[in-house]
């Protein structure tokens, strides 16, 4: 390894003694308020040494990853997205008794693994992303260990992710044995050769397409999805539908944007059935939640959906719509639910639709920013996920996949339907005597910085979003 | 400048009203009204002069504003107005001074939201008539549906939160097929020239096949249909219309449908020229379906909002019948019919909310005898269900007539059906009045005659009226250039008819006979 090699990795070495940092922070000393600064500090640092690394990009270093600047917005989309989930951790927590100090550090583990994951060009680098990642959320799910749902959530994505990434260990090898090597460019000839492709490679792409969208939750390896949202604690619900998403959509873009997946129709077609499955299904199964996180959760399997017609669409603004989509979503989806966990306790998750009803008379300003995220979340003008839905629809267009463009359309208005659902019950008078619970502690200080941030983030990408489209043309592998 | 003027008073004033509403309810109306008089007086102090008496060097955009948005992806902020836009600017404002002042007393919770939702949606109704950027026109068109639906859900009547949600979807639903035949046109456009952009005068003219000309265009006809509404996907309109305050109600039917026939107007035939022409008589036969089955239901109803309801759908037929004809004595009549059916049904419904107001029903069994109590209210009503039937010397009649001449050298039979909505239109009318105002009185009502806000509300609406029915020669000149240019645009138009050969040459003098006979 060369000097700048090192320097590349420079952002992801700091998050990684932030790991060691923290844990023996809470060796020495339990104290809440601090491991949560110092996880702030370590997260921060990282990102501060971000510039150096950009300045040697692009570069590969080892035959694992590549640091360009494509892998570094994801980077720094993880780790804010990880920052502000640590913040609402420290708003959800704050009255709760009990270790919470060790939270953080799973948090921080996880970020380092779906940074990985975001800077992988190599098989064996996807699986130990995912595996970093997918081990801390075991256990940040079953977080609230004497919480049963938690508990039960954490069991049945424990499960479920070890069946996934059989699955995926088995398509790796069948790429291997095929290509004899774990690198993703070699796949790009394995697909381009003058005749059809091998059946071995189309199945081991197969088989890791469902390892792909296991994580992705989309139709029809969802079934966890909405278990999994309910029982965790809302921060946590935060952290996988936005970073764990994120981070594999970066790594899905990467695997599919040098393919020409028209030399393999089986695969083009398999893929766009899954997205036309995940945005029929996902839109179909949140119409009639009367859970806000299930609802949620429904709903980012239909998101899910809409980003698959832009990756199947290869063409120039392919990447950046993927790109533009995940960070319109994961502000639209840290906003939802920061709502939530700012206004959980822990007797009760703020989950039932009920306990939405009249939150505009009482705490208008969180009614507001709910408000607005579902809105994006819609797409509807003034917000990013306006911009975000428009982008996608025309790189859909670009590649001519009208028919999924049309089901995009048309799922995502009936959508609608259940966004306005929520947005109604905020609006409507609350049933007599009901007092709304909603965490008013001290700590909601680092609950309305999120919320603020993301709101004034979603309306300012809505409202002006050139210059993030600018930068991620220029990102864009 | 003075369009993104118009739009940002209103903006700011809904933030304002929002602001004080909550804890000076009545600072919150001034608000409003302060604004939307300030935009109104802006229109006609500059905006109309500039349209309507433009420089020599201006083109066919006399005012217009052209600022970079997002020119990675060739969007600009393109705003321009033309004798088309500004005749709808002043509608708007006026109307919107109109639901202010009918909300005065009927809004009593909330206030300063209420406010701020409808200064919102007037500012993206003000959007949508001077948009010249096909994507900013989609996101003023979605950003007026929002506050509308908050409108509805919040201030509506008993069944209001399933008729928003319809109303919403219905909108919403066409406006995605919408900005999916945008996206379309984009490409269509850019790989043709290489010039990829959403501005609308670039993508007139665009060449394409026939299929794909049918396919974009239908994707614009939905979106504007279901705003007009047409025919068959009018079903959220009364529900709409009944549930919705009776401020919701005016702008729905004042000016949300308007929207619908602009798009026809501005977007549908210009940029799809063949398109629209192959698709005229299938949209005719569906708009002369709205003029007979909106009469006939209107007909049928007993709750008196939905009776008007209805009557928009007939109203709104003779616009879309008017625009795919396609010639100058049509699009005349179609101009006149938007404002005059804008005024006549929003004055309608601020009768319909004085009523409940005073009694808690809708319901026009329980009416009669009203006359009596309320002659005052009872005079206005007789006037606007007059013009509503399109009696002459109120504007109603010209808009109609004019759009019957224009249609009938194309399509005798059909107009001849549309002609017998207007006999449907007189039973209707006739009825509403006998129901509510003669007869005996079926309850013991006692109700307070007009005050002297609504009786101010009510006669500058039938003044404008009044206007438009004696002489409406100005609206006329300002909007003619603005309907020439519409049709000149490139590769548009002939309509296979003689008639549009010599059309322009007997429009002229002919429109002043018709005029002439009018007065």
């Amino acid at each position: 390894m060369q000097y700048a090699d090192y320097m590349a990795l420079l952002p992801l070495m700091v998050l990684s003694a932030a790991c060691a940092a923290v844990m023996l922070l809470i060796a020495a000393r339990r104290h809440h308020g601090l491991t949560v600064l110092l996880t702030l500090t370590g997260l921060a640092a990282s990102l501060a040494v971000f510039p150096v690394a950009l300045r040697h990009t692009p570069i590969q270093v080892t035959a694992l990853l590549t640091v360009d600047a494509y892998s570094l917005f994801f980077f720094v989309l993880i780790l804010l997205a990880t920052a502000a989930t640590a913040l609402l951790g420290h708003a959800y927590f704050h009255a709760w008794g009990g270790h919470r100090e060790e939270f953080y550090l799973l948090l921080l583990i996880a970020s380092l693994g779906a940074c990985v994951l975001a800077m992988s060009r190599h098989f064996a680098a996807f699986f130990i992303g995912l595996e970093i990642l997918s081990i801390a959320l075991y256990a940040l799910i079953a977080y609230p260990r004497r919480r049963s749902a938690s508990v039960e959530a954490g069991l049945k994505y424990l499960v479920l992710a070890a069946g996934s990434a059989g699955f995926l260990l088995f398509g790796m090898a069948l790429i291997y044995a095929e290509q004899g090597t774990l690198d993703f460019s070699a796949l790009t000839g394995g697909l381009s050769h003058s005749g059809p492709p091998s059946l071995v490679l189309i199945a081991g792409l197969a088989l890791v397409m469902v390892g792909v969208g296991f994580k992705l939750a989309l139709v029809p390896f969802h079934m966890w999805t909405a278990d999994v949202y309910q029982g965790a604690p809302a921060p946590v619900t935060a952290f996988i539908a936005t970073v764990s998403k994120s981070a594999m959509v970066a790594l899905l873009a990467r695997l599919l944007a040098p393919l020409d997946l028209h030399a393999a129709p089986g695969l083009f077609n398999a893929l766009a059935a899954l997205a036309a499955a995940s945005m029929v299904g996902g839109n179909l199964l949140a119409l009639r939640q009367q859970s806000v996180k299930r609802l949620l959760a429904f709903s980012s399997i239909a998101h899910l959906g809409y980003v698959l017609v832009a990756m199947l669409a290869a063409g120039p603004a392919f990447v950046p719509a993927v790109m533009f989509y995940m960070t319109a979503y994961t502000i639209s989806q840290l906003g939802a639910f920061g709502v939530i966990a700012v206004r959980s306790t822990q007797a009760a998750e703020a989950d039932s639709l009920d306990t939405y009803h009249g939150l505009f008379y009482e705490h208008p300003w969180l009614a507001a920013v709910l408000t607005a995220m579902l809105l994006s979340l819609a797409g509807i003008p003034l917000t990013a996920g306006f911009i975000g839905k428009f982008y996608v629809i025309t790189a859909g267009a670009q590649g001519r996949l009208w028919w999924l463009v049309i089901t995009l359309v048309v799922t995502s208005g009936i959508g609608l339907f259940y966004y306005l659902r929520v947005v109604v019950a905020l609006f409507s008078p609350a049933p007599a005597g009901q007092t709304l619970p909603t965490n008013a502690s001290p700590a909601a200080f680092s609950g309305a910085v999120v919320l603020s941030v993301t709101t004034c983030l979603l309306v300012w990408l809505g409202c002006t979003p050139e210059f993030l489209v600018r930068l991620l043309q220029r990102a864009a592998p | 400048m003075t369009l993104i003027g118009l739009i940002v008073v209103l903006l700011a004033g809904g933030l304002l009203a929002a602001m004080l509403g909550r804890h000076h309810p009545a600072a919150a109306r001034w608000t409003a009204l302060a604004a939307l008089a300030l935009d109104l007086l802006l229109a006609l102090a500059w905006v109309l002069p500039a349209v309507a008496r433009p420089m020599q060097s201006a083109g066919p955009w006399p005012l217009e504003i052209m600022i970079p948005w997002i020119p990675s992806l060739g969007i600009g902020f393109h705003l321009a107005a033309d004798g088309l836009s500004v005749v709808l600017i002043l509608l708007t404002l006026f109307l919107g001074l109109a639901s202010v002042a009918c909300s005065w007393r009927e809004i009593s919770e909330r206030g300063g939201f209420f406010f701020f939702n409808l200064l919102w949606v007037l500012a993206g109704i003000l959007g949508v008539f001077t948009a010249l950027d096909l994507f900013l026109f989609y996101f003023f068109w979605e950003l007026m549906m929002v506050p509308m639906f908050f409108l509805i859900v919040l201030w509506g009547h008993e069944n209001r939160i399933y008729a928003a949600i319809k109303f919403f979807l219905f909108t919403q639903l066409a406006g995605l097929l919408m900005l999916a035949a945008i996206i379309g046109l984009y490409f269509v456009h850019g790989r043709a020239t290489g010039v990829y952009t959403f501005d609308y005068p670039a993508l007139l003219g665009t060449h394409m096949t026939a299929a794909t000309g049918m396919a974009l265009m239908l994707g614009f006809f939905v979106a504007f249909a279901v705003k007009l509404p047409a025919f068959p996907v009018h079903v959220w309109l009364p529900d709409a219309h009944t549930e919705a305050p009776t401020a919701g109600s005016v702008v729905l039917a004042g000016l949300l449908l308007k929207t619908g026939a602009y798009g026809l107007l501005r977007f549908v035939v210009p940029l799809f020229p063949d398109a629209a022409r192959t698709f005229a008589p299938a949209a005719m036969v569906l708009a002369v379906a709205g003029i007979l089955y909106g009469a006939l239901l209107a007909f049928s109803q007993t709750d008196l909002k939905r009776l008007v309801a209805y009557t928009s759908v007939s109203h709104m037929g003779f616009v879309m019948l008017a625009v795919f004809a396609w010639n100058e004595m049509a699009l005349q009549g179609a101009l006149i019919q938007i404002i005059c059916h804008g005024l006549s049904t929003g004055a309608l419904f601020v009768i319909v909310g004085m009523l409940q107001e005073r009694m808690h029903t809708r319901d026009l069994s329980r009416m009669g005898g009203l006359w009596d109590q309320a002659p005052r209210l009872g005079g206005f009503a007789m006037l606007f269900a007059l013009a509503s039937l399109g009696l002459p010397g109120l504007g109603n009649f010209v808009g109609e007539f004019l759009i019957l001449i224009g249609v009938f050298p194309q399509a005798p039979i059909l107009t001849t059906l549309a002609a017998a909505g207007l006999v449907a239109a007189s039973i209707y009318s006739l009825w509403i009045v006998q129901q509510a105002f003669h007869g005996e009185a079926r309850e013991k009502w006692r109700i307070q005659d007009l005050t002297g806000r609504e009786a101010a509300t009510l006669g500058l609406l039938a003044a404008a009226l009044l206007w438009l029915g004696v002489y409406p020669q100005p609206v006329f000149e300002t909007a003619r250039p603005a309907l020439a240019s519409l049709r000149e645009t490139p590769g548009s138009m002939p309509a296979p008819e003689p008639v549009t050969a010599s059309g322009g040459a007997i429009s002229n003098s002919g429109r002043q006979g018709e005029i002439d006979a009018i007065r």
